[in-house]
């Protein structure tokens, strides 16, 4: 499963990492199927899955509730993946890892309950135009209803931040949220400088890191983050569970986000007191066994090594880039940053004129998974002048092969649909 | 490639290359309408002219996929000219078509009575006449996703056409 050659040069053995996903092996239209959508969702490896059965087997119970064994052995298993989080992100605490639904629940939460405690009427929330919907939306919606004002970081033609404007942008405002690594153009964002900037004027940062968190080594304090979010269905894990990381300070001082069991210390009829952290934030049944397979994830992605994995993904965008390129030339177009060093495994292109939803038709009759559409980023569409990409995205169980399938399939697309 | 050609049918193809009846018309006095899909972002604008009961002219816009942008310009083809009940009641046959469901649970499913001696003949139900070239979608419905991009045009046609019937200002461009 893990292959280094030598410590310095991290590579995959990317035909054993295949061996390990049991939907890699099936046909789709007689052909192999190729997974190239993992920016919207991974793959889950058996480890993982086989992680989750065994504990449902075996110890499955409600969390911090029983004083029976198997009760023990579930919270037990629970808490150790939330302490497993905190080391994979540099976390201080394992108090500082809340569990959550999924990366757009832990935004919510922020923007209710620290937003909602600490954003008035002149205040400035500063965002960017490259977020996901999940980035955007929960602080419409509570600007709305507090009335602070809400301003983007615009974008550079080449798909990046357009930092000469931050400055201004920043002026007055109380957080910058913005996401580590763009879902449609693979920017890789400064996360650091934006933290710094932010933190020059009193801001905080949340960053949203459901794309780097997977491919890249995180580390909350390296980025100088004050929240964090991410799903653990996009690195290998299962759905339903993600993870709302924030200083303890920070935490300590919010109000609780949803109301319920777990997340008290005591309720009377006039009145309740508020768990400690992290469990202030998880009212109601958790996602339990989906915890441990996050924890399966976890181990899974660490023995690869998270510098092997992005290693691996730099070469596949290169490879990508070039085999695009060469093969359907400029008819063929790619957003964002020409340099692989600067994205992550995504390639959002246009193909002649044919419409993203055509090509991805196309596509799926030589078992290419490709998203089509606006990948809920509709300001970002706007402002590239379009109404939808084709995005490919690539993570440890894609290998040249599957760049080739794709190749093969735009060429036949462009065919079908002539010009 | 089979499978392809059921969705992507030569007619189909070819409204999507050479759209018909596309363009905007001065507002007022037309109506403008627009409509989503949220799914995929595509969207078509709807310029209609509506006088004496009858669609007089109609033009469309927008940007989509081949299905939705086909659609659009058969429907266009279609209803341009026709009195509001043609027109609703082709409607009505189109979606009962696109809907899996609709054209068995839906009473009111537009003009599909007891199969005559013609259809018999020819093996066409009235349905199919009433619908000519609309027909070509039908294999839409071996795609289930893509059935909202057949019906888009035609939903924001029906809704350009209440706002006409209940004297709602055309929208700004």
């Amino acid at each position: 499963m893990i292959l280094t050659d030598e410590p310095t040069v991290p590579t995959l053995d990317v035909a054993a990492i295949k061996s390990d996903f049991a939907i890699l092996e099936r046909q789709v239209h007689g052909k192999r199927l190729v997974y190239l959508d993992s920016a919207a969702s991974a793959q889950k490896p058996r480890a993982v899955l086989e992680a989750m059965d065994t504990f449902a087997q075996t110890s499955y119970a409600n969390v911090h509730r029983g004083v029976y064994t198997i009760a023990e052995e579930a919270t037990t298993a629970y808490e150790a993946a939330r302490t497993r989080v905190a080391g994979f992100i540099g976390a201080a605490s394992p108090a500082e890892v809340v569990f959550t639904k999924n990366a757009t629940e832990g935004i919510n939460l922020v923007a209710n309950a620290w937003g909602r405690a600490n954003l008035c009427p002149g205040d400035v929330v500063v965002s960017t135009e490259m977020e996901h919907h999940a980035n955007i939306v929960p602080w419409q919606m509570l600007a709305a209803e507090r009335g602070f004002e809400l301003r983007f970081v615009p974008l550079t033609d080449d798909g990046r931040l357009d930092l000469a404007e931050l400055p201004r942008l920043l002026d007055g405002a109380k957080l910058l949220t913005v996401t580590a690594a763009s879902n449609v153009l693979g920017t890789l964002n400064p996360v650091r400088e934006l933290a710094d900037a932010a933190h020059a004027v009193g801001a905080l940062l949340l960053v949203d890191a459901c794309q780097h968190v997977p491919h890249l080594a995180t580390d909350v304090a390296a980025m100088g983050a004050d929240f964090l979010v991410f799903s653990a269905h996009k690195m290998l894990g299962p759905t339903g569970i993600g993870v709302l990381w924030g200083r303890t300070e920070l935490l300590d001082a919010m109000p609780p986000f949803l109301g319920g069991g777990e997340m008290i210390r005591d309720v009377r009829l006039d009145g309740f007191t508020c768990n400690d952290l992290p469990w202030k934030f998880e009212a109601g049944t958790m996602p339990i066994i989906e915890a441990v397979g996050l924890h399966a994830a976890i181990d899974y992605l660490d023995a690869l090594g998270l510098d092997a994995v992005r290693a691996h993904e730099v070469q596949l965008s290169d490879y990508a880039r070039s085999a695009l390129q060469g093969r359907l030339g400029d008819s063929l177009r790619i957003y964002g940053p020409t340099d692989s060093a600067l994205r992550g495994g995504v390639a959002s292109f246009a193909y002649r004129d044919v419409h993203p939803h055509d090509i991805s038709q196309v596509l799926d009759e030589y078992a290419v998974c490709v998203r089509a559409g606006h990948h809920c980023a509709k300001p970002l569409m706007r402002r590239l002048g379009i109404g939808a990409t084709a995005r490919a995205s690539w993570y440890v169980y894609n290998d040249e092969a599957d760049i080739d399938a794709l190749v093969d399939g735009l060429a036949a697309a462009g065919e079908f649909f002539g010009a | 490639m089979p499978g392809l050609e059921d969705l992507y049918k030569e007619i189909i193809l070819d409204h999507y290359r050479s759209p018909r009846n596309r363009g905007e018309l001065a507002v007022p006095p037309a109506h403008r309408v627009e409509g989503f899909n949220p799914l995929c972002g595509d969207e078509v604008v709807v310029y209609l002219e509506v006088a004496d009961g009858r669609i007089e002219d109609l033009r469309i816009s927008g940007q989509g996929c081949s299905i939705s942008q086909s659609s659009a310009s058969m429907m266009a083809a279609a209803v341009k000219g026709r009195t509001l009940d043609e027109v609703r009641s082709l409607s009505r046959t189109f979606k009962a078509m696109m809907s899996i469901h609709e054209a068995s649970l839906d009473g009111d499913a537009g003009t599909a009575p007891e199969a005559s001696a013609a259809e018999v003949a020819d093996g066409l139900t009235a349905a199919d006449r009433e619908l000519g070239d609309l027909v070509a979608l039908r294999g839409v419905l071996k795609f289930p996703v893509r059935i909202k991009c057949a019906t888009l045009s035609w939903n924001t046609l029906l809704q350009g056409l209440d706002e006409v019937a209940a004297g709602v200002p055309p929208a700004e461009a």
